[in-house]
């Protein structure tokens, strides 16, 4: 790998965890989701160092969509904003901490002092090509798994999130012509 | 860049997002350190794949782990608006009903 | 890397910047032309009035707001004129492209994506109520149009069983996509005006809530938003081009010259959309975009799979 690379590696390696940190450390609701974005981009263009093109461009799109909504919802249910009123919003602190850094430990140690194998086969010429034809190909049970897996999440999604459903938009017989809006004359919800 | 440095990352942001997921008492702030370890998951996945075994078959792992997240979001999402509509509430310490 | 298309260096990515000025700044011309016209104006006064407009937000002053978020206000404005040149690197001009990316297609929606940020991180920096209902009311409306334009990029790379820009224009070398693909480029169009906050799609930034992320931009700040979205339309119009116009490829003149027509051809269309049709209100978009436009992106999808496989 070249120095250059190398250097690129390590800011982007830095600009995530400390993005990570950052999340949990700044007093907005907006500065700290987006700075989980950065670091999920930041991830993801170490994805593309590793030459894992489709992931990484992937990895970008879904995490800041993701964020950008997650911000929505972090304002919608503070209900307060903690940079106006700082307080604390943790509780078992310390505990917290050492059982993190323990984690770390055990991880970059279990890292470091594993002894890895060496490298076995070569990587395709056109890794997005192999990834589709993996994904259509022999790991093709995988994708038919996690296809009803996600709609089942949505479906699970919905019911648990909207308090309204057809028949409170269009009346018991289905048969109002235009829906009826959340609080509307007439709204079950 | 060697398998080593990039697994200590992994580590490291895993471990800011097992602090997160512990320590924070909003759901949302919770469901951030979740999204912290995963993304830890998915460079270590990466890395390991790169230096170990470059098969288009571990490229697969790294799909489902994304797809994984998804589906954390989506019902931690939809549980954090059940709760605040039911208890006008985020925090989770009011929301451990089922706690022995 | 697809053949025929070269990579240019440092040089050409200064190139690629300032034609993608030029480019938006016509787009700007044309647009105060067209509002002359309709006012009975002089139109060359009229197509002069952005360039006066923009020497006069050089010198105003910024106004500031108390407790702004400006770090991000200011990510938000920035962002967008960066993610439309980082749009621009995919799309080829003739045979030159800044970056041959094999997931160049992928690449372009990510960055669309970003937008969502952007737009969003606009509304909320200012700490104004007007703009912040403008940040919500982009995100609600990039719920209703990001999976048709996601679907509608998916039709071309089908067709040229490529990720890579420069194989899908080359797979248009006999047949340009958008005749038998009207309905993903008629979409991805709409997805084009709809991420610049314009025209139909410009409820984010709507009369009705006081310019809503506008509201609270001035001098050099506002400039650079209202330089964005001309610049995110111009990049949306050259990836049309490059997607389902056949790139560059024409009679008589260079492909390069070709690109630039096209772009332009279809940047003025985009354009004159403002004059034509009224703001959508984003709750009325979701419905539509739901049940009426993703399923027919959907069925031209599955066209283009039969014409494919057949």
């Amino acid at each position: 790998m070249s120095p250059v690379l190398d250097a690129v590696f390590w800011v982007l390696a830095v600009i995530s965890v400390a993005a990570g940190i950052a999340v949990f450390r700044v007093d907005s609701m907006a500065r700290a989701t987006y700075a989980l974005a950065v670091s999920f981009v930041a991830v993801g263009a170490i994805l593309l160092l590793l030459n894992l093109e489709y992931i990484g461009v992937i990895t970008i799109l879904m995490m800041v969509m993701e964020m950008a909504v997650m911000a929505i919802f972090m304002i919608m249910f503070m209900g307060m904003n903690p940079a106006l009123m700082p307080m604390s919003m943790v509780h078992n602190k310390v505990g917290s901490l050492v059982l993190a850094l323990g984690v770390f430990v055990v991880l970059a140690g279990g890292a470091l002092l594993v002894d890895w194998p060496a490298r076995r086969g070569e990587p395709a010429g056109d890794l997005t090509r192999s990834l589709g034809e993996a994904v259509m190909g022999s790991k093709m049970l995988v994708m038919l798994t996690v296809s009803p897996l996600l709609f089942a999440t949505l479906v699970a999604a919905l019911v648990l999130a909207t308090p309204r459903g057809r028949y409170d938009r269009f009346g018991d017989d289905l048969r109002a012509a235009t829906p009826r809006g959340p609080g509307e004359q007439g709204d079950q919800a | 860049m060697t398998l080593d440095t990039v697994l200590v990352i992994a580590a490291a942001l895993f471990s800011v997002g097992v602090y997160g997921a512990l320590s924070q008492q909003v759901v949302v702030m919770v469901m951030m350190g979740l999204e912290l370890m995963l993304n830890g998951v998915i460079l270590a996945a990466a890395g390991l794949w790169w230096f170990l075994a470059p098969a288009p078959d571990g490229q697969v792992l790294l799909l489902v782990v994304i797809a994984a997240m998804t589906v954390e979001m989506a019902m931690g999402f939809a549980v954090a608006t059940l709760l605040n509509r039911s208890r006008k509430s985020d925090m989770t310490d009011m929301a451990t009903d089922l706690s022995g | 890397m697809a053949e025929g298309i070269i990579q240019v260096g440092p040089l050409g990515t200064v190139t690629a910047t300032v034609l993608l000025g030029i480019v938006a700044v016509l787009a700007a011309a044309f647009d105060g032309a067209v509002g002359a016209r309709l006012q009975g104006r002089r139109t060359l006064s009229g197509a002069a009035a952005p360039v006066w407009e923009g020497a006069r937000l050089l010198r105003q002053r910024r106004r500031t707001i108390v407790a702004a978020d400006s770090l991000l206000w200011r990510i938000g404005v920035v962002g967008l004129l960066v993610v439309a040149l980082l749009k621009v690197a995919v799309v080829p001009l003739g045979a030159w492209t800044v970056a041959d990316l094999s997931v160049g297609v992928v690449w372009f929606n990510a960055m669309d994506v970003m937008v969502w940020a952007l737009v969003w991180l606009v509304g909320w920096g200012a700490n104004s109520a007007h703009a912040l209902i403008g940040g919500y009311r982009f995100l609600a409306q990039a719920l209703s149009y990001e999976l048709p334009l996601m679907f509608a990029l998916t039709g071309p790379a089908i067709a040229a069983g490529s990720l890579r820009v420069g194989d899908v224009v080359a797979a248009q070398d006999e047949l340009w996509f958008v005749v038998w693909m009207p309905v993903a480029f008629l979409v991805f169009c709409a997805g084009v005006v709809a991420f610049s906050v314009w025209g139909p799609f410009g409820a984010a930034a709507g009369k009705d809530i006081a310019g809503g992320v506008l509201a609270e931009l001035s001098g050099v700040d506002r400039l650079l938003l209202l330089a964005g979205r001309y610049a995110l339309l111009s990049a949306g119009a050259g990836f049309a081009v490059a997607l389902f116009l056949g790139g560059g490829s024409g009679p008589f003149a260079p492909s390069w010259v070709w690109t630039l027509v096209k772009t332009l051809a279809v940047l003025a269309a985009l354009v004159g959309v403002r004059r034509l049709l009224p703001v959508v209100r984003p709750d009325r978009l979701a419905e539509v975009a739901w049940i009426v436009v993703l399923p027919a992106v959907l069925l031209q999808l599955l066209l283009v799979s039969f014409v494919v496989v057949q």
